[in-house]
């Protein structure tokens, strides 16, 4: 039995503006720049695939099933900028063979820095969810896939989800392998959910590779690997980000006929099924413990977290935002604490990575600064701004407290 | 491999990066095992370019062209790093940047040179003897700018070149910006060697739109007759082809390296006028037109009016010195900017010791060595987008020159934010270790080669 099990990340930063330090004004976001890439992504990725995935679920009338995780930050996006967007995610969700993932609403590291602050994320982000779709995530992923023994320690005591996603990075898994479902050591609830990265990284970076010797991919050849899973696993994880659909992969390299194709061609099969991660939970019990001291995620070739948090600059940057974290709240101010927390997304900080030597181009493609340096040198700004505006904030509250006592 | 190569500066006779250029490039050359025989104008101080094998031009030929160093005439072999380089000297008053008072106060040196010359010359080829005398009038008219003698001064040295060259033997000519040009088709045509031609700066980066024509001229000259051309940067590259009409196949770009500097730190620089909690960002370059300083001072400007800690170094001479002076006088913040004047050799180590950051503010920079040295001496580096050297580093601050508002805030940003000064630090040192002149070494060689090969 073959259960593929497709996840798909969907996510937006707020971008800033440019922003020097002579700037006095509380603005901090680029609204016509985020307005205008949201825009251009749905065009080329959200709408097209989510009217095909619609299609292709009611085609298969209840066969055919995928998950999606997405962040806070891209639906407030979505709302402001491009409410098609959200009406093609309910029809979606209407449909009943999709699952919505829970996690941190501003796709934050702050489970790195702050574990109220990291709780409180992913309760905002489960509110809006439920309030969204009607559902309320029972399968967490974090930011990044970023994850560890503490990190499942601290979801299984928020007692209301029953699984992990994470990345089956190698090391962690020895001589296993990612199709099974695993759990975490020391949590008696939790289960994990493995991204087989080789299958994944098949159409999310090589699909329109020519100089891959399995090109071009046709999903008879996909559906062909995943029969071959099927008497050394369970489940097969896809997981992926959503813009791997007309944004990385354009259009022309026939990544959409290929997801429109593939249903068919892996239920040919007899023993293939598509679930939802929570059906792969319920189906299947946990075959082993798997350790992780060690913080992993998904990203670059060492699955570690130096892609933000791999200079000082970086460092710094965190370290400043989780200084004044309560003062903010001191202030009760709406505003300056959702400013705050919109400087939080892992993007921020992404953009000022400086190990370009190996895994550069895919840093490039995606920063929208010149270097790593200026993206650094704006946060501050911005960030400094904001210190100064909490300060004030908070000054002048001790200033009303006095007055009214 | 032997290499004829034509040049106007060395260290320590230098004004710019020209002879720091050449003398990285002949080093490494001769590390290649490739011959380079040097031509200068000025002989090699053999204190202050220790690890050279310096030949007095008369151990080596049967008449005297050395004139003004008398005093050396003897082979000074000091350390023998560079074992393969050979320097002759012509006597010439040529600097390579030279403004028209410099020059009308050379021009009575040359005068009683060449009379000194007038005795020596006896005995040399008459068609040389010439051509050496010769002078067209119509051109030398037209020169103002350059004083009434710059177009004999490079024929001069043409016509030296020529005669040394009869005495060497060698498979490439190699010059070094314009006023080489005219020497190295002499010394073409003469002997039939193929010519290379090395753009280190153009006559667009040195005067903007108001180009010389008799410097335009020689360069176009230059350019067409050479077999191969090189140029510092692909910025440099595409002047070459846009306004000289070279065809791009015939370019290449061989971006220039800098050297490492084992030496052991300098004391404290003794900072003078500047307290310790003041934070020092610097700029080292000529003060002329090209090279944006008044950018700087617009800048620095806008930076006091966030910090006053800082002071602005000014390190360098130039035709805008006074100039620059007066503006910063009339801004206010005369107090806050010292000029230090043209510094060399340690001074140059201390001044960048001292620095928070190096900021190259170039409206027009072919390349520009100079941020390579600051971050080899751990300085981080601000340059302008309108570098040669901005296609080569990416662990830098870049901005357009022009844009004073970012260009004070990336400095205050620098002083502000000490992470943003590690990284860059850490980062840059690493990058420029990869620039090194043994690849542009490398890469003349290949062009060598791929030049001896279609001969």
């Amino acid at each position: 039995m073959a259960s593929v099990c497709f996840y798909f990340q969907v996510h937006q930063p707020f971008r800033l503006r440019h922003y020097t330090v002579f700037e006095k004004s509380p603005r901090y976001f680029d609204e016509f720049k985020n307005a205008s890439i949201c825009r251009k992504v749905a065009n080329k990725c959200y709408l097209p695939s989510n009217r095909l995935l619609l299609d292709v679920i009611r085609r298969f009338e209840g066969r055919f099933k995928i998950s999606y995780s997405i962040t806070g930050v891209v639906l407030e996006q979505f709302e402001k900028y491009c409410p098609e967007v959200m009406s093609t995610f309910d029809a979606l969700a209407q449909t009943g063979c999709v699952e919505f993932i829970g996690e941190t609403y501003y796709h934050s590291l702050s489970f790195l820095y702050s574990s109220d602050e990291f709780i409180a994320q992913i309760n905002k982000h489960s509110e809006l969810i439920q309030q969204l779709y009607g559902q309320t995530p029972r399968i967490f992923r974090n930011t990044e896939l970023i994850y560890s023994n503490a990190l499942a320690e601290t979801i299984e005591k928020m007692d209301r989800f029953d699984a992990i996603i994470t990345e089956g990075a190698d090391h962690i898994l020895g001589h296993r392998n990612s199709n099974f479902v695993y759990r975490p050591p020391n949590c008696e609830r939790l289960k994990l959910l493995l991204k087989n990265y080789s299958l994944s990284d098949d159409i999310a970076f090589r699909f329109s590779n020519k100089g891959w010797n399995e090109h071009p991919l046709t999903a008879d050849k996909f559906a062909n690997w995943i029969n071959q899973v099927n008497g050394n696993g369970q489940c097969v994880n896809l997981f992926m980000d959503y813009e791997t659909f007309g944004e990385h992969q354009w259009e022309d390299t026939g990544i959409f006929s290929f997801m429109s194709h593939l249903p068919e061609e892996v239920l040919r099969h007899p023993d293939n099924n598509f679930m939802t991660p929570s059906e792969v939970v319920d189906t299947y019990d946990a075959v082993d413990v798997v350790d992780v001291p060690r913080i992993i995620s998904w990203a670059d070739t060492e699955r570690d977290l130096s892609a933000w948090l791999g200079n000082a600059m970086q460092s710094n940057a965190l370290h400043e935002i989780y200084k004044f974290e309560k003062q903010i709240k001191q202030t009760q101010n709406e505003e300056l604490l959702a400013d705050w927390r919109r400087l939080q997304t892992s993007d921020h900080f992404y953009y000022m990575c400086t190990k370009y030597f190996a895994d550069g181009d895919v840093h490039k493609y995606f920063n929208p600064y010149e270097s790593p340096y200026d993206s650094y040198i704006n946060f501050m700004n911005v960030l400094g701004n904001l210190r100064q505006q909490c300060m004030q904030a908070l000054a002048g509250n001790g200033k009303t407290l006095c007055e009214t006592s | 491999m032997k290499v004829f190569m034509l040049g106007w500066e060395f260290p320590p006779f230098i004004s710019g990066g020209l002879g720091t250029a050449c003398h990285g490039l002949t080093k490494a050359m001769s590390g290649l095992g490739i011959h380079v025989t040097f031509v200068v104008p000025k002989p090699v101080e053999p204190d202050l370019s220790s690890h050279v094998k310096m030949l007095s031009p008369l151990q080596c030929r049967p008449f005297k062209v050395s004139s003004v160093s008398g005093s050396r005439e003897r082979p000074v072999e000091i350390e023998e790093k560079i074992t393969n380089v050979s320097f002759r000297h012509i006597p010439s008053a040529l600097k390579a940047y030279t403004t028209p008072e410099y020059y009308e106060h050379k021009i009575e040196d040359i005068l009683t040179l060449r009379s000194r010359q007038a005795v020596m010359e006896e005995g040399i080829d008459p068609a040389i003897e010439q051509w050496l005398h010769e002078t067209p009038p119509a051109i030398q008219q037209t020169e103002e700018h350059y004083g009434d003698d710059m177009y004999s001064e490079i024929h001069r040295y043409a016509a030296y070149a020529v005669r040394l060259a009869l005495e060497e033997d060698f498979d490439i000519i190699h010059a070094h910006d314009w006023m080489t040009y005219p020497a190295g088709i002499a010394v073409a045509s003469v002997t039939g060697k193929p010519l290379v031609v090395h753009i280190h700066s153009t006559e667009f980066d040195r005067s903007g739109e108001h180009v010389n024509q008799m410097v335009y001229d020689i360069e176009r000259r230059g350019m067409q007759a050479a077999q191969k051309v090189i140029a510092v940067s692909h910025l440099t590259r595409n002047i070459v082809i846009s306004r000289y009409g070279v065809l791009g196949e015939k370019v290449e770009v061989v971006y220039n390296g800098v050297e490492q500097n084992g030496e052991n730190r300098a004391l404290a620089f003794n900072r003078v006028g500047i307290r310790s909690d003041e934070k020092i960002v610097l700029f080292l370059g000529r003060i002329t037109m090209q090279k944006g300083p008044e950018y700087f001072l617009m800048a620095a400007r806008k930076v006091l009016e966030e910090d006053e800690n800082v002071k602005f170094v000014m390190a360098g001479s130039g035709d805008m010195m006074h100039q620059i002076i007066e503006m910063a006088a009339q801004m206010g913040i005369g107090h806050k900017v010292l000029f230090t004047g043209f510094l060399r050799g340690k001074d140059v180590q201390k001044v960048y010791e001292m620095a928070d950051l190096y900021v190259m503010p170039s409206v027009s920079e072919p390349f520009g060595i100079a941020p390579l040295e600051a971050l080899n001496y751990d300085v981080p580096v601000l340059i302008s987008k309108q570098s040669g050297v901005a296609e080569v580093l990416t662990h830098v601050l870049k901005v357009d020159f022009w844009d004073v508002n970012e260009m004070a805030n990336k400095i205050l940003a620098v002083l502000k934010y000490p992470p943003l000064q590690l990284t860059l630090r850490e980062h840059g040192n690493f990058e420029v270790r990869r620039l090194r002149w043994e690849g542009a070494a490398e890469k003349c060689r290949d062009i060598y080669q791929g030049m001896l090969t279609h001969v």
